[in-house]
């Protein structure tokens, strides 16, 4: 079959705009050609996903000049200009899909089947433990009230407890849940627990509940095996929540494989290409309700979606969150709060709206970067080693602080941000990108920052599962663009003194040498496809990832902002204090330093 | 992004309106296809399963779970009495005997012998829906709910708080631009739905509360008194439920804007009349706006639906575009709220101020000005 595939036309079914590209072979490569896209259709008057489909469709033929379409039928295999070899589509429309999970301990079981819900692209909406202090009436209401499109049930290690884990199964029960879509239907549930409670689970559940049963998510306490109940809530995700949305059993009917959630595809891109260059990875996609991150370390994948922190439906929220002085500080200027909580809630209610003055995108980047902020902290706290595992300790980790001892998120061995998303991908400059990722990610060390250009990995992400090539070749030359590598401290220390020498040796043979004061931030030019040699010196108590004092030496390649070397410090400090400039003139000078905004 | 417009909030004076009315969960319809109902008579109820609680028998008796039934006095589905005894152990010293009683009033759920918890549940709470507006019954559901049609005058708010009520209109402003103070709430504006002009305050908001209004349409509001009014800071907006007391409609967006002259005439003319009105907006998948609706008396119902079937457009027409010489509203700053006809229609992109490269259009204002816009930035004013 990976043979035959030359074109491949793929869809993804957003809430508001289904995007359609297309990808050929040409020669020996695979190349992203055209794209067009279409208002998502699933919502009334229309309520048929496959008319957005179909208007997509046509926009890519116009552009194109293939034809897809004969009538409503995509022509298959490709022939010349007419048809493509295999269709495929991923979806996250009608709110995409809601989970509840519950697991015995919290920070156990509880967990994996959240990490498990997450990896396949759920939102989970509550996380039901045992030992989460809340009272069994109060458990059943909240699972009566949440209406999940499906809920994980997992708890106890293989041998381990029955009675908790029959326990939750009750309160499951007595709660009689019904599923979001489709009130006559039972709701999903997926048992992923002690395989010895499978039977009294299924006695409890098996009548109320559309009930599938699968190995256990964390069979002992030093594993999990989150890959059966990931594929099993992949699949009920076809059968129960898709096949009940507006025109879903038509477009299932149409694609060469199974529909995926949009962030599972995502996830299936991000795994391909850390594993292809052996890297670890950091993404994020920034859309108007949610805020999705993903993470490869070691091969270990995680993602976490933080449902309410967006730019324009969840835009209110990320204020709500972190508290309008936290938006107000990034604002070069000064702005009256009843002004600015106006503007935001305008947004709000008129999400579709862009920014038309230059003071309103300022607004909107501050916004974005509390918001990345925010998502990354969240991702940080669950993106976590098995707990329960019996570890050596030396007495001097003790005292370390427990969420920094127990992410797997290390931004000293982070190779690649990639951001996407609208207010990323379609930042009028590609350097305000690439500040709002810095100024919210804070790396350490030496990264590569980039942009996703026109979001196709959802796309690249369902590809990825039937030709693994093709999608990481037209990742790597059409999805990503490379902003620059950006070198930075991973500590603090005084503020305006002498942090570092460094010294970039060009390939053709210029050298640039200086020094930066702590606070202070250089972008230098290095183009796309250009290599350097970055040689870093810091000062006796500063740190730029191989400890303090001691020199670096990386080739690093270019991107189309630059090379930065960010000497602020981390964590990042923007408060005003003695014998520091104001706040304003601070930020205006990095501004200026990544030439972000017109004067 | 080739969609541009957003479509307009729907204004229509005499329009022929259905409003679905369903139970929560299956029930019974207790009206008939052809009714006539008013807006507070009862169409559906259902009773709604009371809450569980839970209680862990074996171990107030110090039991074993697989015990547990033959200790309990009471079966599945069997009522209780709250403080009634569930289940006891019978020593053979009466003075060692446990008894364990029931917190509640209602039946036992279950009875588990795996964990050793009995669950009850408390007696169903019935539920009733009301019919919301005048008019008639045209559909009903079985054990789901009904379709109510009427002849009236429907505005949809851009964003709203608090759910659905009904009282009568009054215009409490001489002008769409007018403020209203809290000195100018009397107690005649009891249970009324009152409408302001481009902005209402906290205090007159407090007043219009204390007076017993039931329902504010204004052009208008701060931020920051909606955190006031609610106590907390509006994360995301999926809104209707919240307790206050009193149903808030904005018409046009937060900070100080005029009433669309449009809506406040079509306001003003139907004002006395008895409107229905719901707060309930959700800006995410499903877009729910709030809304006013005005039926029309019978006789003139009649009339109205007559003229009605002829100008009626078709539905799936409102978000085809805007031509050139359409009145459309700026949404966003500058120019925020300001009125005007589209003059001209670039097809090429334009480098807005922010350099962005965006669709715009050029809009006439009514002194004769004119100004560039993003076309994200406008929405078509329905006429």
């Amino acid at each position: 079959m990976k043979n035959e595939l030359n074109v491949i036309v793929a869809t993804d079914c957003g809430s508001t705009t289904t995007k359609a590209i297309l990808i050929e072979k040409k020669g020996n490569e695979y190349r992203q050609t055209f794209r067009g896209e279409s208002p998502t259709t699933v919502e009334s008057p229309f309520e048929d996903v496959t008319r957005g489909v179909l208007n997509a469709f046509a926009e890519l033929e116009e552009l194109s000049g293939r034809k897809i379409l004969d009538g409503e039928k995509i022509i298959t295999p490709a022939e010349g200009d007419t048809g493509v070899d295999i269709y495929i589509s991923t979806s996250s429309a009608g709110g995409g899909l809601q989970m509840m999970v519950a697991g015995a301990v919290k920070t156990m079981s509880a967990q994996s089947a959240q990490k498990a819900a997450l990896g396949a692209g759920a939102i989970v909406m509550d996380v039901i433990a045992s030992n989460d202090k809340r009272l069994p009436h109060e458990k059943i209401e909240r699972i009566r009230d949440l209406r999940p499109d499906m809920i994980l049930l997992s708890g106890g290690t293989d041998g381990g407890t029955v009675s908790h884990v029959v326990e939750l199964a009750e309160f499951i029960g007595a709660a009689n849940p019904r599923p979001r879509l489709g009130m006559t239907f039972q709701l999903p549930v997926i048992y992923a627990g002690n395989k010895e409670a499978r039977e009294r689970v299924s006695a409890v559940l098996k009548d109320k509940t559309a009930l599938k049963i699968t190995d256990n998510l964390r069979p002992t306490l030093e594993r999990e095996n989150l890959g059966p109940a990931r594929q099993e809530i992949q699949n009920l995700f076809l059968e129960h929540v898709m096949a009940h949305a507006p025109g879903y059993k038509k477009l299932m009917s149409w694609t060469g494989v199974p529909i995926m959630p949009t962030p599972g595809a995502v996830g299936e891109m991000m795994q391909a290409i850390a594993k292809k260059e052996n890297i670890n990875v950091v993404g994020v996609d920034i859309g108007g309700a949610t805020t999705d991150v993903f993470s490869v370390f070691d091969q270990i994948f995680n993602r976490t979606v933080s449902a309410n922190l967006g730019m324009s439906y969840s835009i209110s929220n990320v204020i709500a969150e972190t508290g309008i002085e936290n938006i107000v500080k990034w604002l070069p200027f000064d702005i009256d709060e009843t002004d600015i909580r106006n503007r935001i809630k305008n947004k709000m209610i008129r999400p579709t709206t862009i920014p038309q003055l230059l003071e309103d995108l300022k607004i909107e980047h501050a916004i974005a970067r509390e918001a990345l902020r925010l998502a990354f902290e969240q991702h940080k706290a669950l993106a976590v080693g098995l707990k329960g595992v019996q570890k050596q300790r030396e007495i001097s980790e003790t005292f370390e602080r427990v969420a920094e001892e127990e992410t797997l998120i290390d931004m000293n061995k982070l190779n690649l941000i990639v951001g996407s998303g609208g207010v990323l991908s379609h930042a009028p400059r590609r350097s305000q990108a690439m500040m709002m990722m810095i100024d919210s990610f804070q790396p350490q060390g030496v990264t590569m920052i980039a942009v996703d250009s026109i979001f196709m990995m959802p796309h690249l992400g369902v590809l990825s599962t039937i030709n693994e090539t093709a999608a990481t070749e037209v990742f790597e030359k059409d999805c990503l663009i490379y902003l620059g590598p950006c070198v930075s401290l991973t500590n603090t220390g005084k503020h305006g003194s002498k942090c570092l020498d460094y010294i970039i040796t060009y390939s053709n043979g210029n050298k640039i040498e200086d020094s930066l004061l702590l606070g202070e931030l250089r972008v230098f030019d290095l183009k796309e496809g250009e290599k350097a040699k970055v040689e870093i010196i810091p000062a006796r108590k500063f740190d730029v990832g191989e400890g303090k004092g001691r020199k670096i030496v990386k080739e690093v390649a270019g991107g189309v902002v630059g090379l930065v070397i960010d000497a602020r410090g981390r964590p990042l400090d923007l408060k005003e204090g003695k014998g520091r400039e104001p706040l304003a003139e601070v930020l205006s000078k990095w501004n200026m330093a990544f030439d972000a905004y017109p004067e | 992004m080739t969609h541009a417009y957003t479509p307009g909030l729907r204004l229509a004076e005499k329009i022929q309106i259905r409003k679905s009315r369903n139970l929560p969960l299956p029930g019974d319809v207790i009206v008939k296809k052809g009714d006539i109902v008013k807006s507070g008579d009862i169409v559906a109820k259902t009773n709604l399963p009371g809450r569980v609680h839970s209680v862990n028998v074996v171990n107030r008796l110090a039991i074993l779970p697989g015990e547990l039934r033959k200790y309990m006095l009471k079966k599945e589905g069997e009522s209780v009495q709250k403080d009634e005894i569930i289940a006891e152990t019978r020593p053979f010293i009466k003075m060692f005997k446990s008894i364990c009683l029931s917190p509640i009033t209602g039946n036992i759920e279950s009875i588990s012998d795996i964990t050793g918890q009995v669950l009850l549940r408390e007696p169903p709470k019935p539920v009733q829906v009301s019919a919301y507006i005048d008019g008639r019954v045209v559909e009903t559901i079985e054990k789901e709910g009904v379709v109510i049609e009427s002849n009236a005058t429907f505005i949809q708010g851009i964003f709203g708080i608090g759910g659905e009520t009904t009282g009568e209109l009054q215009i409490v402003v001489d002008s769409p631009e007018g403020i209203i103070k809290p000195e100018d709430l009397q107690e005649t504006h009891k249970d009324k739905i009152i409408v302001c002009g481009s902005i209402i305050g906290f205090d007159a908001i407090k007043k219009a509360l204390d007076i017993g209004v039931k329902g504010i349409v204004v052009g208008g509001i701060r931020d920051k008194d909606v955190n006031e009014l609610l106590g907390y800071d509006l994360g995301v907006a999926i809104t209707g439920s919240e307790d206050i007391n009193i149903t808030l409609i904005i018409t046009e967006g937060f900070g100080q804007i005029s009433m669309a002259q449009k809506t406040f005439d079509i306001l003003k003319h139907r004002e006395g009349s008895i409107a229905s009105i719901n707060g309930a907006t959700q800006i995410r998948a499903g877009v729910v706006r709030p809304e006013i609706i005005i039926p029309y008396n019978k006789e003139y119902a009649d009339k109205a639906s007559e003229m009605i079937a002829e100008t009626e457009p078709p539905r799936n027409e409102e978000s085809v575009g805007i031509s050139i010489g359409d009145p459309i509203r700026i949404i966003r700053n500058p120019n925020f709220g300001k009125i005007g006809k589209v003059k001209t229609l670039p097809s090429e992109l334009r480098t807005i101020e922010t350099e962005a490269k965006a669709r715009v259009l050029e809009v006439e204002f009514s002194d004769g000005q004119t100004a560039v816009v993003p076309r994200a930035n406008v929405e078509a004013i329905e006429t």
